[in-house]
């Protein structure tokens, strides 16, 4: 199975050849804009079959890197691609996701469909680049270049101050990566491989591993987000088309996590345990401080933005407990947040489609008029609050069972997070939803068609099945988490 | 004997008697043509061939040096003058100011740029820096009847004039300390009896001259005005060629006459490039004409190259000769892109002017969106390439202060992407004020060509070039 990774990882690239040959003939209007949607969906569906097929050929026992390439390149760099149990989930949720983002944007997004396309397919190749690459300057090409296709998705078919907001997404995001890139090239340059399974097992001075942790913190920080560097975030959200907002919450938000995992713990242990507090601190601060902010929008959007932050903070601080609960749970939390997440933003998009609004208070009493649609987001609403049987229940309580052990307090007011979701969440729901549907605007208003149905499925499914059958994932991240773990704890002597 | 010493000096012989050719064969043709242009690129490619096959050695008692970096450097100097004849003079040619001149002074200029490059000696350092100067403030008053331009010309000659005369007292003053005019012996002077006094002294005024010519902050002023008022072809020669010639000129003073005092002006190297990396990011952020703002970017890619000159050794300057080349292919490719732009015949210069570029002009916007990501140092473009081994070679350097001139390097590249960019949002997200004229062939092919570089055919080049920059490189060692 050598070169199935490279296969996932560029497949997309053959939509855009597709899209742009149509272009380049010189066709436009409503058959190319179909054409282009067409290609976009049946491209990301070959992609997500090609990683279901990954998956199964994935041999779980192994804690090595598996589907292993490695080509020598200039400057002593490799092109080098493998997953492990802690990566190989994100490239099939990426490559899950993405159809259902493109499926999503059929009918919203009217204008530059054909770029609009191309765009998305760019994101999911260099999204699943990040997740596949095994060499750091690699890595920090697919991390990098993935702010451009989101500047110009946020820039172009995003709301009204989208400029504004995709200018403070790219900038604040650069500044962490830069400060990345030179604690790479200084990793590089010390150890004088570029390799990120041999970093893993390399030694570097306790001194050093702080400067470089921070520098790395920095960047994962901004992307996670983690407080207080998260203001990009609620404006990035609000502004993106839906199907944006998806990527970005359902996938984007990962790199943070996924980044924490890969480089700060099996790297720099030592600097992990020492800067552990502050994770803790402010993964703390991120739960009860956005949570509360939460609770205080009025637009619908922002709220599942700031709720997102919040379950960030259950991520982060399962991370840096550094024991096999809190690593499985940050893991798992994870990927049950990608599907929660990202359906939660499908739902505003549903209404907003029809009304043009994400404004709460113009909404209320929709049960009356959607049923279906009501139901939908009650199952989401109660995924993102934790309920026991939905994914989002797994996670949290694992995260916080594994920083218990780690650190009681955080735990403890971590759990007041729980509560505080409760609260925003059911209140969004009532606002929305209940009561007597007393603007006219909404009378006549449908309640969902095949299509955001058929879209809807397989995230209900997914929320489901992850609730009820948790060894689904963990059946692949065991393995390699427990080497993680073992590797840090035999380094930081705990 | 003395055909032994020209073999080394085939390129600046090729150069200096087929432009005594050209001269009398435009005088007796007035304007130029294809042969004629077709004739002075294939000169420079006959100087670039003989440049890389010629014998290494020194020559002329030890006034002239062949070696593997003056061949590197000669080899992408001649290929941009030659792309600089060609872009200029279509150009000029749609205004119907084509003149023979053009080609004879880019020839002129590369011919001092080759000198420069294999400079051995102070008095060959001087009269390379001379002969390419001249021929630029020429080239950059081109339109005589062009009050902008005639402005760019006396501006770049009067702070030019000042810049040599810096430079002369540094070297008369280098002289009068260390007894030599020669590198070899300057360098022995300085092992002896330490880098004090004069010679440092000396050497600091020298730094300023060559800075003046690679437009390094505090000595860029005259960068911006110049680049405004030049035509826009000639703006992209002076952006590339002279400044690898003037880069390498300066390694090869710094490395072979004053290696020894490296801690010393390394601090002034680092100091300069900072200022020019920040003078370049913050002054960047005002400017509305494109040219300008492209002058702005060059001070600021420059700061990184002397942050690479900086690291010293072979690291060092590998990293200085592959960023300038990258760096080169860029800018060119950029004013390539400016040149085949017209609306109702007029240049487009402004920020605004690009305004909703993407639908009228799908090529071009994109070679500029490529162009414009690479400056702001985005993998996997040339522009990062650049910036990787000049970073490299400052975190490698073993000082620690080279560590915080690095980071703070990179924290200027995220200013100065605010402005890249706007350029992006503009020619992305900004509705089109109104139809393009058709853009040039040349303009365009020399974009497309540049653009592809830059994103991807830079790696397989890199793969191939790397190697021949550090056997260059190593001479500095």
């Amino acid at each position: 199975m050598t070169g199935i990774l490279s296969l996932i990882t560029f497949s997309p690239l053959i939509g855009v050849a597709a899209i742009l040959a149509i272009r380049l003939t010189g066709r436009t209007g409503e058959a190319a804009n179909n054409a282009a949607r067409w290609i976009a969906f049946v491209t990301t569906m070959v992609t997500f079959g090609l990683s279901l097929l990954m998956l199964a050929n994935f041999d779980k026992a192994t804690t090595q890197f598996q589907f292993v390439e490695d080509f020598a390149a200039f400057a002593g760099l490799h092109y080098r691609m493998g997953v492990d149990g802690i990566s190989v989930l994100f490239v099939v949720l990426t490559a899950f996701l993405m159809p259902i983002c493109i499926a999503a944007s059929w009918k919203s997004i009217e204008n530059r469909v054909g770029e609009y396309m191309i765009a998305f397919l760019m994101l999911e190749v260099l999204v699943i680049g990040v997740f596949t690459a095994l060499d750091l300057i690699l890595f920090y090409f697919f991390f990098e270049f993935g702010l451009v296709p989101m500047f110009l998705i946020i820039g172009i078919w995003g709301g009204k101050r989208r400029i504004y907001a995709a200018f403070k997404f790219f900038l604040y995001t650069l500044l962490g990566s830069v400060l990345m890139l030179a604690a790479i090239l200084a990793m590089i340059g010390i150890s004088g491989t570029s390799s990120i399974p041999e970093l893993m097992t390399y030694k570097f001075d306790p001194m050093l591993q702080t400067w470089l942790w921070l520098a790395f913190f920095a960047s994962f920080a901004v992307k996670m987000p983690m407080w207080p560097v998260h203001t990009w975030l609620p404006d990035a959200h609000v502004e993106a088309p839906t199907a944006g907002s998806v990527i970005l919450a359902g996938i984007l938000l990962k790199l943070g996590g996924y980044g924490f995992m890969r480089f700060s713990l099996p790297m720099f242990p030592q600097a992990s345990e020492v800067w552990a507090p502050l994770v803790f601190a402010l993964s703390v601060v991120a739960i009860i401080y956005t949570s509360l902010v939460a609770f205080r929008q009025t637009d619908i959007k922002k709220l599942i933005a700031y709720s997102s932050v919040a379950h960030m903070g259950f991520v982060t601080m399962g991370i840096f407990s550094g024991n096999t609960v809190g690593e499985q749970g940050a893991l798992y939390q994870m990927i049950s947040h990608g599907v929660i997440s990202g359906a939660l933003f499908l739902c505003v998009g549903v209404v907003y489609d029809r009304m043009h609004t994400r404004e709460i208070a113009f909404y209320g009493g929709l049960t009356q008029r959607m049923p279906w649609y009501a139901a939908v987001f009650m199952l989401f609403t109660m995924g993102n609050v934790g309920l026991p049987g939905t994914s989002g229940f797994v996670g949290e309580i694992m995260t916080m069972t594994g920083t218990y052990q780690a650190s009681t307090w955080t735990a403890l007011l971590a759990a007041t997070g729980v509560i505080l979701s409760a609260v925003y969440a059911l209140s969004l729901y009532r606002r929305v939803m209940f009561g007597e549907l007393t603007n006219p605007a909404l009378a006549n208003i449908t309640d969902l068609d095949w299509r955001e149905v058929a879209i809807f499925i397989p995230l209900i499914v997914g929320t489901l099945y992850l609730g009820v059958y948790p060894a689904s994932i963990f059946q692949f991240t065991d393995a390699s988490v427990e080497a993680l773990v073992g590797a840090y704890r035999a380094a930081t002597g705990g | 004997m003395f055909l032994d010493q020209l073999s080394l000096a085939w390129p600046e012989v090729i150069l200096g008697v087929g432009v005594l050719v050209l001269i009398v064969w435009g005088a007796f043709q007035g304007k130029s043509n294809a042969v004629f242009n077709g004739a002075a690129v294939l000169l420079l490619a006959a100087a670039a061939i003989a440049a890389v096959v010629g014998p290494h050695g020194s020559a002329f008692a030890g006034g002239m040096i062949a070696d593997p970096i003056s061949a590197f450097a000669k080899v992408f100097i001649y290929g941009f003058s030659a792309v600089a004849i060609i872009l200029s003079d279509r150009w000029l040619a749609r205004r119907g100011e084509q003149k023979f001149e053009l080609a004879i002074l880019v020839i002129l200029a590369a011919l001092g740029m080759g000198v420069m490059a294999s400079a051995g000696d102070l008095i060959s350092l001087y009269m390379g820096i001379e002969l390419h100067s001249l021929a630029l403030y020429v080239l950059a008053a081109f339109r005589r009847d062009d009050a902008k331009g005639s402005e760019a010309g006396l501006k770049y000659f009067v702070l030019g004039a000042l810049s040599s005369g810096l430079l002369l007292y540094g070297a008369s003053l280098i002289y009068g300390f260390a007894g030599s005019t020669q590198f070899p012996e300057i360098a022995a002077a300085v092992a002896e009896g330490g880098a004090e006094g004069g010679v440092l002294f000396g050497l600091v005024f020298l730094i300023c001259g060559i800075a003046f010519k690679v437009s390094a902050a505090p000595f860029h002023m005259w960068t911006p005005d110049v680049y405004e008022g030049a035509p826009t072809p000639i703006v992209g020669f002076f952006a590339a060629a002279p400044k690898l010639a003037a880069m390498v000129l300066l390694a090869r003073v710094l490395s072979e006459a004053f290696g020894s005092a490296i801690d010393e002006w390394r601090q002034v190297i680092v100091a300069i490039a900072l200022l020019s990396i920040f003078v370049g990011a913050f002054a960047g952020l005002a400017q509305r004409n494109l040219k300008r703002l492209w002058a702005y970017s060059s001070i600021a890619n420059i700061g990184y190259a002397l942050l690479g000159l900086a690291a010293g050794g072979e690291a060092g300057g590998t990293a200085m000769l592959l960023f300038m080349v990258l760096y080169m292919v860029d800018v060119t490719g950029f004013f390539a892109c400016l040149c085949a732009l017209n609306r109702d015949g007029k240049p487009m210069e402004t920020i605004d002017d690009m305004a909703g570029l993407v639908k009228e002009r799908p090529g071009l916007a994109l070679a500029i969106t490529a162009f414009s990501l690479s400056a702001l140092g985005l993998p996997p473009f040339a522009g990062f390439w650049a910036k990787f081994y000049v970073f490299k070679a400052a975190i490698g350097a073993g000082e620690t202060y080279m560590v915080w001139a690095a980071v703070l390097g990179l924290v200027g590249s995220v200013v100065a992407a605010f402005y890249y960019l706007r350029l992006l949002k503009v020619m992305w997200m900004d509705p089109a004020p109104g139809a393009t004229d058709k853009p040039a062939f040349e303009g365009k092919a020399f974009a497309y060509v540049a653009a592809v570089f830059s994103f991807l055919a830079c790696m397989p080049f890199l793969y191939f070039i790397e190697p021949v920059a550090k056997a260059a490189a190593a001479v500095l060692g």
